[in-house]
Protein backbone atom coordinates (compact mmCIF):
# COMPACT_ATOMS: atom_id res chain seq x y z
CA UNK A 1 0.00 0.00 0.00
CA UNK A 2 1.50 3.32 -1.14
CA UNK A 3 0.67 6.82 0.18
CA UNK A 4 -0.96 7.63 -3.19
CA UNK A 5 -4.62 8.69 -2.87
CA UNK A 6 -5.83 8.51 -6.49
CA UNK A 7 -8.84 6.55 -7.79
CA UNK A 8 -6.45 4.05 -9.40
CA UNK A 9 -4.58 3.54 -6.11
CA UNK A 10 -7.94 2.87 -4.45
CA UNK A 11 -8.72 0.15 -7.01
CA UNK A 12 -5.38 -1.48 -6.26
CA UNK A 13 -5.63 -1.18 -2.45
CA UNK A 14 -9.12 -2.72 -2.26
CA UNK A 15 -8.09 -5.93 -4.09
CA UNK A 16 -7.12 -8.05 -1.03
CA UNK A 17 -10.52 -7.44 0.60
CA UNK A 18 -12.31 -8.47 -2.61
CA UNK A 19 -11.53 -12.13 -1.88
CA UNK A 20 -13.24 -11.78 1.48
CA UNK A 21 -16.34 -10.33 -0.17
CA UNK A 22 -16.42 -13.18 -2.68
CA UNK A 23 -16.10 -15.86 0.03
CA UNK A 24 -18.74 -14.45 2.37
CA UNK A 25 -20.91 -13.23 -0.55
CA UNK A 26 -21.08 -16.72 -2.10
CA UNK A 27 -21.89 -18.12 1.35
CA UNK A 28 -24.72 -15.59 1.79
CA UNK A 29 -26.15 -16.42 -1.64
CA UNK A 30 -26.18 -20.12 -0.81
CA UNK A 31 -27.73 -19.54 2.63
CA UNK A 32 -30.36 -17.25 1.04
CA UNK A 33 -31.13 -19.95 -1.52
CA UNK A 34 -31.69 -22.58 1.19
CA UNK A 35 -33.86 -20.04 3.03
CA UNK A 36 -35.98 -19.96 -0.19
CA UNK A 37 -35.28 -16.29 -0.92
CA UNK A 38 -35.68 -15.36 -4.60
CA UNK A 39 -32.83 -13.90 -6.68
CA UNK A 40 -34.68 -10.56 -6.61
CA UNK A 41 -34.72 -10.63 -2.79
CA UNK A 42 -30.99 -11.46 -2.70
CA UNK A 43 -30.27 -8.58 -5.11
CA UNK A 44 -32.50 -6.22 -3.09
CA UNK A 45 -30.77 -7.10 0.17
CA UNK A 46 -27.27 -6.84 -1.32
CA UNK A 47 -27.71 -3.66 -3.37
CA UNK A 48 -30.17 -1.73 -1.17
CA UNK A 49 -29.49 -2.89 2.40
CA UNK A 50 -25.80 -3.77 1.66
CA UNK A 51 -24.86 -5.03 5.11
CA UNK A 52 -22.98 -8.36 5.21
CA UNK A 53 -23.72 -9.74 8.66
CA UNK A 54 -27.17 -8.12 8.91
CA UNK A 55 -28.18 -9.83 5.64
CA UNK A 56 -27.56 -13.28 7.19
CA UNK A 57 -29.66 -12.27 10.19
CA UNK A 58 -32.46 -10.88 7.98
CA UNK A 59 -32.51 -14.17 6.02
CA UNK A 60 -32.77 -16.25 9.21
CA UNK A 61 -35.47 -13.97 10.65
CA UNK A 62 -37.49 -14.22 7.41
CA UNK A 63 -37.36 -18.02 7.74
CA UNK A 64 -38.54 -17.70 11.37
CA UNK A 65 -41.43 -15.40 10.24
CA UNK A 66 -40.35 -12.65 12.62
CA UNK A 67 -42.24 -9.32 12.42
CA UNK A 68 -40.88 -6.38 10.38
CA UNK A 69 -40.21 -4.31 13.53
CA UNK A 70 -38.00 -7.07 15.00
CA UNK A 71 -36.10 -7.48 11.72
CA UNK A 72 -35.50 -3.71 11.47
CA UNK A 73 -34.42 -3.50 15.13
CA UNK A 74 -31.97 -6.39 14.70
CA UNK A 75 -30.60 -4.76 11.54
CA UNK A 76 -30.08 -1.53 13.47
CA UNK A 77 -28.37 -3.33 16.37
CA UNK A 78 -26.09 -5.40 14.16
CA UNK A 79 -25.26 -2.32 12.11
CA UNK A 80 -24.90 0.04 15.06
CA UNK A 81 -21.15 -0.41 14.80
CA UNK A 82 -21.48 1.50 11.51
CA UNK A 83 -22.28 4.59 13.60
CA UNK A 84 -18.87 4.33 15.21
CA UNK A 85 -17.06 3.48 11.95
CA UNK A 86 -18.73 6.35 10.11
CA UNK A 87 -18.05 8.74 13.00
CA UNK A 88 -14.34 7.83 12.91
CA UNK A 89 -14.05 7.87 9.12
CA UNK A 90 -15.94 11.17 8.78
CA UNK A 91 -13.16 13.03 10.65
CA UNK A 92 -11.00 12.64 7.52
CA UNK A 93 -13.65 14.11 5.18
CA UNK A 94 -14.85 17.17 7.13
CA UNK A 95 -13.35 19.50 4.51
CA UNK A 96 -15.30 17.82 1.66
CA UNK A 97 -18.82 18.86 0.60
CA UNK A 98 -21.87 17.35 2.29
CA UNK A 99 -22.78 15.50 -0.94
CA UNK A 100 -19.37 13.82 -1.06
CA UNK A 101 -19.67 12.96 2.64
CA UNK A 102 -23.07 11.34 2.03
CA UNK A 103 -21.75 9.40 -0.99
CA UNK A 104 -18.83 8.01 1.01
CA UNK A 105 -20.98 7.34 4.07
CA UNK A 106 -23.62 5.39 2.17
CA UNK A 107 -21.11 2.64 1.24
CA UNK A 108 -19.03 2.28 4.42
CA UNK A 109 -18.36 -1.35 5.42
CA UNK A 110 -16.20 -3.13 8.01
CA UNK A 111 -13.61 -3.88 5.35
CA UNK A 112 -13.46 -0.50 3.58
CA UNK A 113 -13.39 1.20 6.99
CA UNK A 114 -10.50 -1.02 8.13
CA UNK A 115 -8.74 -0.38 4.82
CA UNK A 116 -9.11 3.39 5.22
CA UNK A 117 -7.77 3.31 8.78
CA UNK A 118 -4.81 1.30 7.46
CA UNK A 119 -4.23 3.78 4.63
CA UNK A 120 -4.28 6.75 7.02
CA UNK A 121 -1.21 5.33 8.77
CA UNK A 122 0.69 5.84 5.51
CA UNK A 123 -0.67 9.26 4.49
CA UNK A 124 -0.27 11.27 7.72
CA UNK A 125 -4.00 10.97 8.39
CA UNK A 126 -5.20 12.08 4.96
CA UNK A 127 -7.80 10.35 2.78
CA UNK A 128 -9.29 11.44 -0.54
CA UNK A 129 -12.79 11.21 -2.02
CA UNK A 130 -11.39 9.53 -5.18
CA UNK A 131 -9.44 6.86 -3.26
CA UNK A 132 -12.29 6.06 -0.84
CA UNK A 133 -14.89 5.96 -3.64
CA UNK A 134 -12.81 3.50 -5.66
CA UNK A 135 -12.55 1.16 -2.66
CA UNK A 136 -16.25 1.59 -1.78
CA UNK A 137 -17.65 1.02 -5.28
CA UNK A 138 -15.49 -2.05 -6.01
CA UNK A 139 -16.50 -3.59 -2.67
CA UNK A 140 -20.19 -2.82 -3.34
CA UNK A 141 -20.24 -4.36 -6.83
CA UNK A 142 -18.20 -7.45 -5.89
CA UNK A 143 -20.43 -8.12 -2.88
CA UNK A 144 -23.65 -7.85 -4.93
CA UNK A 145 -22.40 -10.05 -7.78
CA UNK A 146 -20.93 -12.67 -5.40
CA UNK A 147 -24.20 -13.02 -3.45
CA UNK A 148 -26.25 -13.44 -6.64
CA UNK A 149 -23.74 -15.97 -7.98
CA UNK A 150 -23.97 -17.85 -4.67
CA UNK A 151 -27.76 -17.91 -4.89
CA UNK A 152 -27.60 -19.30 -8.46
CA UNK A 153 -24.97 -21.93 -7.51
CA UNK A 154 -26.98 -22.72 -4.38
CA UNK A 155 -29.80 -24.24 -6.40
CA UNK A 156 -27.36 -26.85 -7.72
CA UNK A 157 -26.22 -27.81 -4.23
CA UNK A 158 -28.74 -30.13 -2.60
CA UNK A 159 -27.75 -29.83 1.05
CA UNK A 160 -25.43 -26.85 1.63
CA UNK A 161 -25.14 -27.27 5.41
CA UNK A 162 -23.37 -30.52 4.58
CA UNK A 163 -20.57 -28.38 3.10
CA UNK A 164 -20.36 -26.14 6.16
CA UNK A 165 -21.40 -22.88 4.47
CA UNK A 166 -23.71 -22.03 7.35
CA UNK A 167 -20.60 -21.59 9.50
CA UNK A 168 -19.30 -18.76 7.26
CA UNK A 169 -20.96 -16.03 9.35
CA UNK A 170 -19.60 -17.23 12.72
CA UNK A 171 -16.20 -17.71 11.05
CA UNK A 172 -16.36 -14.16 9.65
CA UNK A 173 -17.02 -12.71 13.12
CA UNK A 174 -14.22 -14.82 14.61
CA UNK A 175 -11.90 -13.40 11.92
CA UNK A 176 -13.13 -9.83 12.42
CA UNK A 177 -12.85 -9.95 16.21
CA UNK A 178 -9.33 -11.40 15.95
CA UNK A 179 -8.17 -8.75 13.44
CA UNK A 180 -9.74 -6.05 15.65
CA UNK A 181 -7.97 -7.50 18.69
CA UNK A 182 -4.50 -7.40 17.16
CA UNK A 183 -4.84 -4.13 15.21
CA UNK A 184 -6.43 -1.76 17.73
CA UNK A 185 -3.26 -0.42 19.35
CA UNK A 186 -5.26 2.36 21.01
CA UNK A 187 -7.32 0.05 23.24
CA UNK A 188 -4.57 -2.53 23.79
CA UNK A 189 -4.64 -6.32 23.88
CA UNK A 190 -5.18 -6.96 27.63
CA UNK A 191 -8.01 -4.46 27.98
CA UNK A 192 -9.76 -5.81 24.88
CA UNK A 193 -9.44 -9.40 26.13
CA UNK A 194 -10.95 -8.41 29.50
CA UNK A 195 -13.84 -6.68 27.69
CA UNK A 196 -14.35 -9.79 25.51
CA UNK A 197 -14.56 -12.09 28.57
CA UNK A 198 -17.00 -9.66 30.24
CA UNK A 199 -19.20 -9.49 27.11
CA UNK A 200 -19.26 -13.31 26.76
CA UNK A 201 -20.25 -13.67 30.43
CA UNK A 202 -23.04 -11.04 30.21
CA UNK A 203 -24.27 -12.57 26.94
CA UNK A 204 -24.42 -16.05 28.53
CA UNK A 205 -26.29 -14.79 31.61
CA UNK A 206 -28.70 -12.61 29.57
CA UNK A 207 -29.50 -15.53 27.27
CA UNK A 208 -31.23 -17.30 30.16
CA UNK A 209 -33.68 -14.45 30.62
CA UNK A 210 -34.19 -12.92 27.17
CA UNK A 211 -33.92 -13.43 23.40
CA UNK A 212 -30.57 -13.79 21.63
CA UNK A 213 -30.94 -10.36 19.98
CA UNK A 214 -31.72 -8.54 23.22
CA UNK A 215 -28.89 -10.43 24.97
CA UNK A 216 -26.59 -9.16 22.20
CA UNK A 217 -27.64 -5.54 22.84
CA UNK A 218 -27.35 -5.86 26.65
CA UNK A 219 -23.89 -7.47 26.39
CA UNK A 220 -22.70 -4.82 23.90
CA UNK A 221 -23.85 -1.80 25.94
CA UNK A 222 -22.67 -3.16 29.32
CA UNK A 223 -19.40 -4.19 27.63
CA UNK A 224 -18.80 -0.60 26.47
CA UNK A 225 -19.42 0.77 30.00
CA UNK A 226 -17.12 -1.92 31.41
CA UNK A 227 -14.42 -0.87 28.91
CA UNK A 228 -14.81 2.80 29.92
CA UNK A 229 -14.44 1.87 33.61
CA UNK A 230 -11.30 -0.17 32.82
CA UNK A 231 -9.87 2.84 31.03
CA UNK A 232 -10.49 5.05 34.09
CA UNK A 233 -8.58 2.58 36.30
CA UNK A 234 -5.39 3.13 34.28
CA UNK B 1 -38.23 -14.81 -9.16
CA UNK B 2 -40.59 -12.68 -7.15
CA UNK B 3 -40.93 -10.55 -4.06
CA UNK B 4 -43.75 -10.59 -1.54
CA UNK B 5 -45.00 -7.23 -0.27
CA UNK B 6 -43.52 -8.14 3.15
CA UNK B 7 -40.10 -8.79 1.60
CA UNK B 8 -40.24 -5.45 -0.18
CA UNK B 9 -40.91 -3.72 3.17
CA UNK B 10 -38.00 -5.63 4.73
CA UNK B 11 -35.66 -4.39 1.97
CA UNK B 12 -36.87 -0.79 2.21
CA UNK B 13 -37.10 -0.70 6.02
CA UNK B 14 -33.71 -2.30 6.64
CA UNK B 15 -32.24 -0.26 3.77
CA UNK B 16 -33.31 3.02 5.39
CA UNK B 17 -32.12 1.92 8.86
CA UNK B 18 -28.71 0.93 7.46
CA UNK B 19 -28.34 4.03 5.26
CA UNK B 20 -29.12 6.33 8.21
CA UNK B 21 -26.66 4.48 10.48
CA UNK B 22 -23.97 5.00 7.85
CA UNK B 23 -24.63 8.56 6.70
CA UNK B 24 -26.00 10.49 9.73
CA UNK B 25 -22.63 10.35 11.54
CA UNK B 26 -21.03 12.04 8.49
CA UNK B 27 -23.60 14.85 8.75
CA UNK B 28 -23.10 15.24 12.53
CA UNK B 29 -19.30 15.12 12.39
CA UNK B 30 -19.27 17.76 9.65
CA UNK B 31 -21.61 20.04 11.62
CA UNK B 32 -20.62 19.52 15.28
CA UNK B 33 -18.19 17.90 17.73
CA UNK B 34 -19.41 14.81 19.63
CA UNK B 35 -18.95 14.89 23.46
CA UNK B 36 -15.80 13.08 24.65
CA UNK B 37 -17.86 10.60 26.72
CA UNK B 38 -19.84 9.48 23.66
CA UNK B 39 -16.68 8.97 21.59
CA UNK B 40 -15.14 7.03 24.49
CA UNK B 41 -18.21 4.77 24.65
CA UNK B 42 -18.20 4.26 20.88
CA UNK B 43 -14.55 3.14 20.79
CA UNK B 44 -15.62 -0.07 22.58
CA UNK B 45 -18.50 -0.88 20.24
CA UNK B 46 -16.49 -2.87 17.62
CA UNK B 47 -14.87 -5.27 20.08
CA UNK B 48 -18.03 -5.72 22.19
CA UNK B 49 -20.49 -6.25 19.32
CA UNK B 50 -18.15 -8.59 17.44
CA UNK B 51 -17.56 -10.64 20.61
CA UNK B 52 -21.31 -10.83 21.24
CA UNK B 53 -21.89 -11.91 17.62
CA UNK B 54 -19.27 -14.68 18.02
CA UNK B 55 -21.03 -15.81 21.21
CA UNK B 56 -24.32 -15.92 19.31
CA UNK B 57 -22.76 -18.53 17.03
CA UNK B 58 -21.27 -20.55 19.89
CA UNK B 59 -24.19 -20.76 22.35
CA UNK B 60 -27.61 -22.40 21.89
CA UNK B 61 -30.35 -20.56 23.80
CA UNK B 62 -32.97 -22.44 25.84
CA UNK B 63 -35.66 -20.06 27.15
CA UNK B 64 -35.65 -20.04 30.96
CA UNK B 65 -32.62 -22.33 31.21
CA UNK B 66 -28.86 -21.84 30.92
CA UNK B 67 -27.60 -21.81 27.33
CA UNK B 68 -25.60 -24.79 26.07
CA UNK B 69 -22.53 -24.82 23.83
CA UNK B 70 -22.87 -25.49 20.10
CA UNK B 71 -20.07 -28.08 20.02
CA UNK B 72 -19.88 -28.38 16.21
CA UNK B 73 -19.43 -24.59 15.91
CA UNK B 74 -16.91 -24.54 18.75
CA UNK B 75 -14.85 -27.32 17.13
CA UNK B 76 -14.90 -25.51 13.76
CA UNK B 77 -13.96 -22.26 15.52
CA UNK B 78 -10.62 -23.73 16.63
CA UNK B 79 -9.04 -24.24 13.16
CA UNK B 80 -10.71 -20.99 11.97
CA UNK B 81 -9.05 -19.04 14.81
CA UNK B 82 -5.70 -20.73 14.11
CA UNK B 83 -6.02 -19.72 10.45
CA UNK B 84 -6.56 -16.12 11.58
CA UNK B 85 -3.49 -16.18 13.84
CA UNK B 86 -1.32 -17.70 11.08
CA UNK B 87 -2.50 -15.64 8.09
CA UNK B 88 -4.23 -12.52 9.51
CA UNK B 89 -6.60 -12.97 6.57
CA UNK B 90 -10.37 -12.81 6.91
CA UNK B 91 -10.77 -14.96 3.80
CA UNK B 92 -8.56 -17.69 5.25
CA UNK B 93 -10.61 -17.72 8.47
CA UNK B 94 -13.88 -18.08 6.54
CA UNK B 95 -12.58 -20.74 4.12
CA UNK B 96 -10.89 -22.83 6.84
CA UNK B 97 -14.00 -22.48 9.03
CA UNK B 98 -16.30 -23.71 6.24
CA UNK B 99 -13.95 -26.61 5.42
CA UNK B 100 -13.64 -27.58 9.10
CA UNK B 101 -17.44 -27.54 9.44
CA UNK B 102 -17.79 -29.72 6.34
CA UNK B 103 -15.40 -32.28 7.89
CA UNK B 104 -17.23 -32.12 11.25
CA UNK B 105 -20.59 -32.71 9.52
CA UNK B 106 -19.14 -35.54 7.41
CA UNK B 107 -17.96 -37.45 10.50
CA UNK B 108 -20.99 -36.38 12.56
CA UNK B 109 -18.91 -34.81 15.34
CA UNK B 110 -20.43 -32.29 17.73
Amino acid sequence: MTPELSFRAGLKDVLPTVFGYIGVGLAFGIVANTSHLSLLMVAGLSFIVYAGSAQFIIASMLVAHDPLSAIMLSTFLVNSRMILMSTSLAQAFRHESLTKNLLIGSLVTDETFALAMNKRNRTEGHLSFAWQSAANVVAYLVWGVATILGAVLGSFIQNPTQFGFDFALTAMFIGLVYLQLISDKHLGLTRQLLVMIFVALIYYISLRFTSANLALLIATILGCFFGMELKKCH
Amino acid sequence: MSLTLFELWVILGCGVVTLLSRTLPFVFVKRLQLPAGVIDFLTFVPITIMTALCCQGLFIAHAGHWATIDWANLYAAIPATLAGILTKSLLAVVVVGIMAMAVIRYFNWG
